[in-house]
């Protein structure tokens, strides 16, 4: 039972479907359920053949039974009644079971792809590189996981089975007609033909509206948005006239074009039902007229002169057929955005996922006497990168410090623009860098590059003297740390986003790294303290609540090298000092890269970089940088703006 | 309520909310008539070419009337709903163009936003199933009786006996179904929302190598999704099955009663050509029965989006420009006198408490504290966003529940601390503040608010275009803009709330030069975080709590108020360090 975004569908434009993706679909789908499919097939097609078959029955029962008992009296056909009603009560019991299989059935295996379908789809967006969040939209994105996947969900569930019904049904009666008359069967295909032509027709003006009616809709719906996340401005400047105007236009646009789409949906099954009345005329005369100059008539029964019973039959047989075209022209829709979705998952499974050639290890290791490295089973609290040498097979252990080498370093988003030039950077461990410079400038871009999500076009970067490409991605990641400007919590406790940093963490590390933070405070006078529930990106929490929260994930971590995105959101000055504590804290013993926006943070680095158009102009201590005038100097005094 | 409400909104579309039924009358007498006619031709069919013609053409003719109708009644049902959908979408956005701030916020902007897309959606689809459905289930069902009953009354009550039963057993379908698809839709949403956590947060996943964590708790969520959706989709399955018994039961019946009563009668209570009628009618009946549960299914899924939509429709502003207001404001001259103000009746403390404050025009006033001090509170009773819950609360020498609210907002001119910025170039966006504003007039307030310098180095200069949400500038330059957006009104009072956090404090200072400068006579209220931008001010209100904790100018404040002198001595610890480099 469908709501929502699925209920609104109803007919739909005719979607672009990309080639491969049926043969694919179908593999897919019968993966996994090979049996349930074959006893699904089995049960629909003995569903409607027993509906088929009951009818002829029926038809025997007239003509056997009450025609001639008629005349000669209940007993003379007693025993016959008995045995058809018995045959018939059969055939339809067995249909309804196969029907309550068939239907239980589908629901389980429906259920079970559309899960296959969802964890596979998940499972491979886990291991796209962050290229590929940085140029999808991510509404996109998630439109593969609600729309495409409930597209998914009505065709499998839906469409295919009663798709596969009628043709079952279709191909029976196909066969019946041929075997009665080639003539009429060759009639009753023309007006097929011309059936065929109007759903197209129909169809085809009903996928124009469809379009404009989909433009229409996001373009009001995008007004709505806008205006009422920005009804309280427009309360202040008195502009609710104005704003009445533009939506009233755009309503009026959206109700014409929907008014127009909807209508072609509607009128498909009245023109199809009442060719199909037509047709029945027609097939009518046109066997009279077989009839009248005793026509040969040819079928696979025979040739010979047709009869009555044939014409009757087949005049039955052909509204029946008429019928099932209306029925299965109303799932084409459906089966056309199916696969038009199935195309747009397959392409996000086709994704080519972030690469890694990694093969130097992080581990615990324990520190010998004379200095070596010994790695250890247990947590020692010493890290050391596993580096094995294939040339001369030998396994080296370099201590876990922190120190990070830039070394002539270009990266472009695309290879054709190159953003960042010739960067060199020379990060002792314990050594604080800060970033400073115009938004667009470059700098978070540098620190996309530290732990490889994105990788560079040119140059080195090492880690302990280590190339980063041969760190294993996961293992070099986790010795980096990172507090993002803009904070994204998870639905789940406070204690869970906390705990992010480091799983298996104990309650008590877990309140020191808050402690550290400086966010402990506020989390006890919460509700349910660390068992706070947190929901929508943490929307319960303030502003400056929620950096507090992503400085404790980052401090139970507790990498040797941090990298900070300060925030520039306006919070108030008590919990800004508070935020300030915290990010000094975690800065404490690290190797950290800053991305500045506050003065305080930036004299205190033992390193400034500033950066313009991808490219360090000026670099050295605070005192070094004023003595030399520069760009930086202009910063400071406040004749920029600090982004 | 709900229904009634809602069908205010049908208005123009009652012609075609009535013609739609009228038309689907027409198609239905059709539908039955046109078998009977087939089963004369059929039975004359022996007779030679004339009946077949005649009675070909007048099903031809027939299925012509079926045909027209069914476009029209077709085509109005599409009318009358969509109208219905415009109509609705557009009374809950005038209804909301009369909401007071209180109103806005209880609804919250996303949740106005479903309420005027996929809601209205919802009931468009349902009310275009009613007015096509609704009468041609019912009246099928009625024709396909009347017709049994003509024919037998004794089958026909037999068929009369097995409709309870069916019913009975698609209502309990829907009765233990549709609670279950509520909770459903709960996971469902909760398994889309960690899709969207991830894919915003894929950074921090990253980060912290947590990508088989996720992928762990996302499947536990697949999971819960897919036993419960299965466990509800097997219980609707039932429906097919059930429909096949109660229609194949019923021909079992009819067919066994029906063929011992024509032989045994001589077919002189029943004809074998009226035993397959009443069979089809049986299977009519059942059929109808279906799709009456179904009608009832988005029926009842419908009335949750209604509700929810009357709920826009039917709250009252809280408050209204009262008939004949002032349309002038003399003065900025700002009076609260025993304020107190309370969010909500319920609410246990009072957000403002006890306000007395004399601002007199042209005066340049300054607020800090912090979050929680209900600063932005008392500057949004000014313009009559909020009214006083006690207390009261002058402008310009009147009070402020006198005044045309158009009038007195015009005078006030407030820059909000959420403050936004719509889609359309920089003049469009501007000209909120004055709809006929020249090109100099613009050009002067950007100058004031330090504005024209950045917008001449864009491409397009005035005529740039912003994104939707203004994304496309920088924070400290879509203040900047806000700050020119109010000063276009040429207020009486301008309100700056934390408007300038994001420039830096050079600009900060200009701005204020500027506007002390060049609109002496407005009254100016700046709310700050940094004492550095409300240092000059005439007078300074320090507030924590809800109330005004101390008042007086810098220096004045310096000596007596520990909280100001605190803030301050934070704020400028870096500055004086600066100055000894």
């Amino acid at each position: 039972m469908p709501r929502g975004p699925m209920m609104q569908r109803g007919m739909q434009a005719m979607p672009k479907i990309r080639k491969g993706t049926v043969t694919r679909l179908m593999k897919y789908v019968f993966e996994g359920y090979k049996a349930y499919w074959i006893i699904v097939a089995l049960c629909i097609a003995a569903s409607s053949i027993s509906g088929v078959i009951a009818n002829t029955y029926l038809q025997e029962l007239i003509d056997d039974c009450i025609i001639p008992g008629v005349q000669n009296g209940m007993d003379s056909v007693a025993k016959d009644l008995l045995k058809i009603l018995v045959t018939m009560g059969s055939i339809y019991v067995v249909g309804v079971i196969a029907s309550f299989v068939y239907t239980r059935l589908g629901a389980i295996i429906t259920q079970g792809t559309l899960k296959r379908f969802r964890v596979d789809m998940f499972h491979k967006m886990e291991s796209l590189p962050i290229k590929y969040f940085d140029t999808h939209a991510h509404g996109d994105i998630m439109s593969t996981y609600t729309n495409d996947t409930d597209a998914l969900r009505q065709m499998i569930g839906q469409s295919l089975p009663q798709t596969f019904q009628s043709l079952i049904s279709m191909i029976a009666i196909f066969v019946m007609m041929i075997y009665y008359s080639l003539w009429m069967t060759l009639f009753v295909i023309i007006v097929i033909c011309v059936m065929f032509y109007i759903v197209k027709v129909v169809g085809g003006g009903s996928a124009k509206y469809m379009m404009s009616q989909q433009r229409s809709l996001a373009t009001a719906e995008g007004y709505i948005e806008e205006m009422v996340n920005g009804q309280k401005v427009v309360k202040v400047f008195n502009h609710e006239e104005e704003g009445k105007a533009k939506f009233v236009e755009l309503n009026n646009k959206l109700f014409d074009d929907s008014s127009k789409a909807n209508r072609y949906g509607n009128i498909l099954m009245p023109i199809l039902n009442n060719i199909g009345n037509i047709m029945y005329v027609l097939l009518a005369v046109f066997g009279g007229l077989l009839l009248l100059y005793k026509a040969m008539n040819v079928g696979l029964q025979g040739v010979n002169v047709i009869s009555i019973g044939v014409i009757v039959y087949f005049l039955s047989i052909a509204r029946q057929m008429a019928m099932m075209i209306g029925q299965t022209s109303m799932q084409v829709n459906m089966v056309a955005m199916g696969l038009a979705g199935a195309g747009r998952i397959f392409e996000l499974l086709d994704e080519e996922p972030e690469a890694d050639n990694g093969y130097v290890m992080l581990v615990n290791a324990v520190k010998n006497p004379d200095g070596t490295l010994t790695e250890s089973a247990e947590r020692t609290g010493q890290w050391a990168w596993k580096h094995y040498h294939k040339a001369t097979d030998t396994t080296t252990y370099v201590e876990l410090k922190g120190n990070i080498e830039m070394f002539e370093v270009d990266f472009g988003y695309t290879p054709d623009k190159i953003v960042l030039h010739d960067v060199s950077i020379n990060a002792k461990a314990g050594e604080k860098i800060a970033f400073v410079g115009a938004t667009g400038a470059g700098k978070t871009t540098i620190t996309n590059l530290i732990n490889r999500f994105y990788d560079i076009q040119d140059g080195k970067i090492r880690y302990d003297g280590i190339n980063v490409n041969k760190i294993k991605k996961a293992d070099l990641r986790r010795s980096l740390g990172m507090v993002l400007q803009d904070v994204n919590l998870f639905t789940g406790t406070v204690a869970d986003n906390i705990r992010y940093g480091k799983l298996d963490a104990t309650q008590e590390e877990l309140e020191a790294a808050a402690k550290l933070a400086g966010a402990h405070d506020f989390i006890t006078r919460l509700p349910d303290g660390y068992n706070t529930m947190l929901t929508n990106n943490g929307s319960e929490l303030s502003q400056g609540q929620r950096q507090l929260i992503s400085i404790a994930r980052a401090a139970l971590e507790d990498p040797p090298v941090m990298i900070l995105d300060e925030a520039t959101s306006s919070i108030d000055t008590r919990t800004e000092a508070i935020v300030q504590r915290g990010m000094d804290n975690l800065m404490k013993g690290r190797t950290v890269f800053v991305i500045a926006h506050r003065l305080s943070t930036v004299r205190n680095s033992d390193m400034i970089l500033v950066l313009d158009h991808g490219r360090i102009i000026e670099r050295g201590t605070h005192e070094e940088l004023l003595a030399m005038k520069g760009t930086y100097y202009k910063l400071y005094t406040g004749a920029f703006e600090l982004e | 309520m709900v229904i009634k409400t809602i069908g205010k909104s049908v208005r123009e579309y009652k012609l075609p909310s009535i013609l739609t039924p009228a038309f689907i009358v027409v198609e239905v007498v059709m539908e039955t008539v046109i078998p009977m006619i087939m089963a004369i031709l059929i039975d004359n069919f022996d007779k030679g070419m004339e009946p077949i013609l005649k009675y070909g053409l007048i099903l031809v003719a027939m299925a012509v009337v079926s045909l027209v109708s069914g476009i029209l009644g077709g085509k109005y049902a599409a009318i009358a709903s969509t109208g219905l959908a415009k109509n609705l979408r557009q009374d809950m956005y005038f209804a909301l163009q009369e909401y007071a701030f209180r109103e806005i916020d209880d609804f919250s902007a996303s949740s106005l936003v479903t309420r005027m897309t996929t809601d209205v959606t919802n009931v468009q689809n349902a009310y275009q199933m009613i007015i096509r459905g609704a009468i041609r289930t019912p009246l099928m069902l009625i024709f396909a009786f009347a017709m049994s009953f003509s024919i037998n009354w004794k089958i026909a009550l037999i068929f009369l006996a097995v409709v309870p039963v069916l019913g009975t057993a698609l209502a309990l379908i829907i009765v233990k179904v549709l609670p279950f698809f509520r909770k459903i839709f709960k996971r469902y949403d909760a398994l889309n929302n960690s899709v969207q956590e991830n894919v915003r947060g894929i950074r921090v996943v990253k980060a912290f190598v947590r990508e088989d964590y996720e992928k762990e708790k996302f499947g536990t969520a697949v999971e819960r999704v897919r036993s419960d959706f299965t466990y509800a989709e097997k219980i609707l399955a039932l429906n097919n099955p059930i429909m096949m018994l109660a229609i194949y039961a019923v021909i079992m019946i009819v067919a066994s009663y029906g063929s011992t009563l024509i032989i045994d009668t001589k077919e002189t209570e029943l004809t074998t050509g009226q035993l397959s009628a009443l069979i089809g009618y049986a299977t009519q009946i059942m059929s109808s029965m279906m799709m009456l549960s179904m009608i009832m299914v988005m029926i009842t899924m419908s009335i949750e989006s209604g509700k929810r939509i009357t709920e826009v429709l039917t709250r009252q502003p809280s408050l209204v420009s009262p008939e004949n207001g002032v349309k002038e404001v003399a003065n900025g001259d700002i009076s609260f006198r025993d304020v107190n103000f309370r969010y909500s009746e319920k609410a246990e403390r009072n957000a403002l408490e006890d306000i007395n404050l004399e601002i007199k025009s042209g005066m340049t006033v300054g607020i800090i504290g912090g979050t929680g001090s209900s600063k932005s509170t008392l500057i949004q009773l000014i313009p009559r966003l909020y009214d006083v819950s006690e207390g009261e609360l002058l402008v310009g020498g009147r009070n402020v529940k006198e005044y045309d609210l158009a009038a007195l907002r015009d005078a006030v001119s407030v820059v909000l601390q959420k403050n936004v910025l719509f889609a359309g170039t920089i003049k469009e966006n501007l000209r909120w503040g004055n709809k006929y504003a020249t090109d100099e007039e613009i050009e002067r307030v950007c100058k004031l608010a330090q504005a024209h310098e950045f917008i001449e180095e864009m491409p397009d200069k005035y005529d740039t275009f912003i994104e939707q949400g203004g994304t496309n500038v920088s924070g400290g330059q879509k203040q900047r803009l806000c700050i020119a957006r109010a000063l276009l009104k040429k207020p009486k009072i301008l309100i700056l709330d934390d408007s300038t956090s994001a420039v830096d404090t050079k600009t900060d200072a200009l701005i204020r030069k500027a506007m002390r400068d060049e609109i002496p006579d407005t009254t100016k209220i700046i709310i700050a975080q940094r004492v550095i931008s409300v240092e000059d001010a005439d007078l300074i209100l320090v507030m924590s709590g809800g109330r005004i904790v101390d008042r007086g100018t810098h220096e004045e404040l310096m000596k007596t108020s520990d909280i100001y002198r605190e803030v301050y001595e934070t704020q400028s610890g870096g500055k004086e360090e600066e100055e000894n480099a």
